[in-house]
C-alpha cells in the first residue's frame, strides 16, 4: 500500500486527545470529559459513513484499534510508574505480571466461559470483567509472592531479580497446555506456542455501525474505561499521604524508615498494586490481539514498559501517559512510512533511552502534570 | 560413573565460560558499582568477531580469538568513555538504565543487519543477525576427541580442552595483572575508593578504562568459545549468558576476582546438574534448567547477599 500524506488524517483523533489532554484546563471532571469525548469521537467515527454518509478519513477502524492499544500501553505505563518511579523500586520485570494477567483472563474467557462472538451481552459482559479481575489478581497475588523476599533488596538488585523473575515466568508458561475441542477434533493449544482464539471484547450491536467494527469499539471503550480507572487510582493514591510515605522511600530509604514510615508495607503496596493494574493491562491486551503468546512476558517487552516511562519523566503520570501516546503513534507512522521499519525499531528505542539519560533526565514531562491531574490547592514540585 | 564424569566435563565448560563473562561484570562493578548490562551484548560481538574473522579474513584460531578479545575490549572501552563517563556523578540508577539501553541498542542493531557477502572461498553467503547462523567451527578448530580415562567410555573434545586452556590461562593472567602490577593495584584502589586514588595522583579515567578494556577481551574470548562449543550464533545470544554470568558473579560475590572464577563453574555445574536430572520425555522439561540459575540468584541474595567470598559490607548512611 502506498503511502499518501493524507493517509495523516486517519491519526484525527489521536491528535484530539492528545491536544485535549494537554489544554491547561483546571477542572477536575476535565479527565471524564476528555474519555467520553474520545468515545464520541470513536464512535460517530465509525459510524459516520452510515449516519452521514462521511467518508475517509474519518472512517477508520484501524486507528480505533491503534488507539485502544495505546491506552493498553499507557495502562502499562502508568502501572510501572507506580512501581518505579512514585515508589522508586528498579522493578524490570513489568512484563511478567502482564503475560500472567494474559493468561489468567484469556483462559478463563475462552476456556472456562467458552465467549465466542455470538455469547449474549449478558453473559459475556460479567464474564469477561470477571476474567480481567481474575487477571489482575493473579498478577498482584504473584506479584505479593514475588515482592515479600525481593523487596528487601536495593537498586539494581531488585532489578535483576525481577527480571530473573519475567524471565523464570516465561519458562514456566511454555508448559502450560490445554486441550480445546474446535470443528470436532480435539486439539492441543499452549506451551510454547501462542493460545489463539481468544474472543475478542464483548459489546452491543449498534445499526449504522459495520459488526466487524463492533468489537474494535468495544476494544477502546474497556481500554479507555479502565486506564481512566487506572489513573484515577494512581493520581489518588500518588497524591495521598501514602504517596508521600512512597515518595519519602523513594528519596531516602532510611530517612524515611527513621521517620517512621513502615517502608516494607509501603514497597510491597506499592509493587502488589502495580502487579495488579499489569494484569488486567494484560487481560485487555489478550482480548485486543485475539491471542496471548509466553514471549509477550519477556525482557524486551519489560524494556518496552520501562523505556515509555522514562521518556515520559519518571514519577510523571501524565508523562507516561504522553510518552505512551507519542511513542505509539510514531511508531505506526514510521511503520507506515518505512517499510521493514519493524527491525529498526528497537534501536531507535535503545538510542532514545540513552540519550534520553544523557542529555534529559527528566524526561519529557518529568516533575510535571496534567492540569487537571493536580488535586485543587496542591502543587507537584513538592516531592508530592 | 561415565555419565557422570562426563556431565562433570560438560558443567565445567558452560561454567569456564560463565566465569570468563562473569569476571567482566565483577571487575566492572568492582570500580564503577554497576551492572553492566551491555556485557552480554559485548560477548555476543565477540561471537560475530569470530564468525567474520573465520569467513571474511580467513584468520586463524589464535588470530580470531586475539581479533575478538581486541575488538570487544574496545567496544567496552568505547562505551564507557561514551556513556558511562558522563553518568558517573548522577544516580547510580541513571547508569543502569544507561547500561540497558545500551544492550538493548547493540543486540537490536546486530538484529537489524543483514547483507550478502562472499568468504574467502568465493561463496556467496548471506547474513543476517536475527536468524540463526551457524558458526564455521571447523574452519577454525579440527574436532577430535580424546578419552580421558583408560578403559572407560569418559572422553574429552579438543573443544573442551580449548576451552578450558583459554579460560584458565586468560584467569592467571588477570590474578596477575589484579595482584602483581601496578595497574591491578590501581584498579583495586579505584575499588576502594575512587576520590581517594584520585588525589594520589593517579588518572582514574584511564583506571577505569583499563579495566572495561580487560572485561571486554575477556568476554570477547568467552564469546568466541561460546560459539565455538553451541556453534550457532544469533542477535540474542548474549541476553541469557549476560544474565546468567552476573548471576555467576553475584554467587561468588560481586567485586571479588576469584569469586567469580569460582562462581561461573559452580553455575555451570548446577545448570548441567539440572538439565540431566531433569526428564526429557514425554514433556521435555530442560527449559526449565534455564530457571535455575534465577532460583540461585534469589536465594544467594537471601541466605548469603555478599556471595560466598564476598565481605559483608555495612551500608553507610
Amino acid at each position: 500500500m502506498e503511502f499518501q500524506l493524507s493517509d495523516l488524517l486517519h491519526f484525527w483523533p489521536i491528535a484530539l486527545g492528545l491536544g485535549l489532554m494537554l489544554l491547561p484546563v483546571r477542572w477536575r471532571w476535565w479527565g471524564a470529559a476528555i474519555v467520553v469525548i474520545l468515545l464520541a469521537a470513536a464512535t460517530l467515527g465509525l459510524g459516520s459513513k452510515e449516519w452521514f454518509g462521511l467518508d475517509s478519513p474519518w472512517v477508520n477502524p484501524y486507528t480505533v484499534r491503534i488507539e485502544a492499544f495505546i491506552c493498553i500501553t499507557a495502562i502499562m505505563a502508568v502501572s510501572l510508574n507506580l512501581i518505579n518511579g512514585i515508589t522508586g523500586l528498579f522493578s524490570i520485570g513489568h512484563a511478567g505480571f502482564m503475560v500472567v494477567g494474559a493468561y489468567t483472563a484469556g483462559i478463563m474467557t475462552s476456556l472456562l466461559f467458552r465467549l465466542t462472538g455470538e455469547t449474549g451481552l449478558g453473559l459475556a459482559l460479567p464474564a469477561f470483567l470477571l476474567s480481567l479481575l481474575a487477571g489482575g489478581l493473579a498478577a498482584a497475588a504473584l506479584g505479593f509472592l514475588v515482592g515479600l523476599p525481593t523487596l528487601r533488596l536495593r537498586g539494581d538488585y531488585l532489578a535483576i531479580a525481577t527480571l530473573g523473575f519475567g524471565e523464570i515466568i516465561g519458562v514456566l508458561l511454555k508448559f502450560i497446555t490445554f486441550h480445546r475441542e474446535e470443528y470436532g477434533q480435539v486439539r492441543e493449544i499452549g506451551g510454547p506456542r501462542a493460545i489463539d482464539g481468544i474472543p475478542a471484547m464483548p459489546g452491543p450491536m449498534l445499526p449504522g455501525i459495520d459488526a466487524r467494527d463492533m468489537p474494535i469499539l468495544m476494544g477502546f471503550v474497556f481500554s479507555i474505561l479502565l486506564l481512566a480507572c487506572v489513573v484515577w487510582a494512581v493520581r489518588n493514591f500518588a497524591f495521598s499521604s501514602h504517596g508521600r510515605a512512597c515518595g519519602a522511600i523513594r528519596e531516602d530509604e532510611v530517612a524515611a524508615e527513621i521517620l517512621g514510615v513502615d517502608t516494607v508495607f509501603y514497597k510491597v503496596a506499592a509493587f502488589v498494586m502495580g502487579a495488579f493494574f499489569a494484569g488486567v493491562g494484560g487481560g485487555l491486551l489478550a482480548h485486543w490481539s485475539n491471542m496471548v503468546h509466553p514471549s509477550m512476558g519477556g525482557f524486551l517487552k519489560s524494556i518496552e514498559f520501562l523505556i515509555i516511562v522514562y521518556i515520559g519523566g519518571i514519577g510523571s503520570i501524565s508523562g507516561s501517559i504522553l510518552a505512551a501516546v507519542v511513542l505509539t503513534t510514531l511508531w505506526e507512522l514510521l511503520a507506515m512510512l518505512i517499510h521493514g521499519a519493524d527491525a529498526w525499531r528497537m534501536v531507535i528505542y535503545g538510542a532514545i533511552l540513552i540519550a534520553v539519560i544523557l542529555w534529559r533526565p527528566k524526561g519529557l514531562y518529568g516533575g510535571r502534570e496534567f492540569r487537571w491531574l493536580v488535586p485543587r490547592g496542591r502543587t507537584i514540585d513538592d516531592g508530592r | 560413573m561415565e555419565v557422570f564424569l562426563s556431565q562433570l566435563i560438560n558443567g565445567l565448560q558452560r561454567g569456564s565460560i560463565y566465569a570468563l563473562i562473569a569476571l567482566g561484570y565483577t571487575m566492572v562493578y568492582g570500580v564503577l558499582r554497576l551492572i553492566n548490562f551491555a556485557h552480554g551484548e559485548v560477548f555476543m560481538i565477540g561471537a560475530f568477531v569470530g564468525y567474520f574473522a573465520a569467513l571474511l579474513f580467513g584468520l586463524n584460531l589464535p588470530a580470531a580469538l586475539l581479533a575478538a578479545m581486541g575488538v570487544c575490549g574496545l567496544l567496552a572501552v568505547a562505551m564507557e568513555a561514551a556513556v558511562y563517563r558522563p553518568l558517573r556523578y548522577r544516580p547510580r540508577l541513571s547508569m543502569l538504565i544507561a547500561a540497558i539501553g545500551l544492550s538493548l541498542l547493540l543486540s537490536s542493531l546486530v538484529q537489524a543487519i543483514a547483507f550478502n557477502f562472499k568468504d574467502r572461498a568465493g561463496n556467496e553467503l548471506s547474513f543476517a543477525g536475527a536468524n540463526y547462523t551457524n558458526f564455521p567451527k571447523d574452519q577454525l578448530i579440527r574436532s577430535a576427541s580424546y578419552r580421558l580415562i583408560p578403559g572407560r567410555e569418559v572422553y574429552v573434545t579438543r573443544i573442551q580442552l580449548l576451552d578450558f586452556g583459554v579460560s584458565l590461562v586468560l584467569m592467571a593472567a588477570l590474578w596477575l595483572l589484579v595482584r602483581r602490577t601496578t595497574l591491578g593495584m590501581a584498579m583495586r584502589a579505584c575499588a576502594n575508593n575512587k576520590d581517594a586514588l584520585s588525589l594520589m595522583g593517579v588518572n582514574v579515567n584511564r583506571v577505569i578504562s583499563m579495566t572495561f578494556l580487560v572485561g571486554g577481551a575477556l568476554a570477547g574470548a568467552g564469546g568466541l568459545l561460546s560459539a565455538l562449543t553451541y556453534p550457532q550464533i544469533v542477535a540474542t545470544m548474549g541476553l541469557m549468558p549476560g544474565l546468567k554470568a552476573f548471576i555467576a558473579a553475584v554467587l561468588g560475590g560481586i567485586g571479588n576476582v576469584p569469586g567469580a572464577m569460582v562462581g561461573g563453574l559452580l553455575l555451570g555445574l548446577a545448570e548441567v546438574g539440572a538439565i540431566s536430572v531433569l526428564p526429557g520425555a514425554p514433556v521435555d522439561y530442560t527449559p526449565l534448567a534455564d530457571g535455575v540459575a534465577f532460583a540461585l540468584l534469589i536465594l544467594v541474595l537471601l541466605v548469603r547477599p555478599q556471595g560466598i567470598f564476598g565481605e559483608e559490607a555495612s551500608e553507610k548512611v
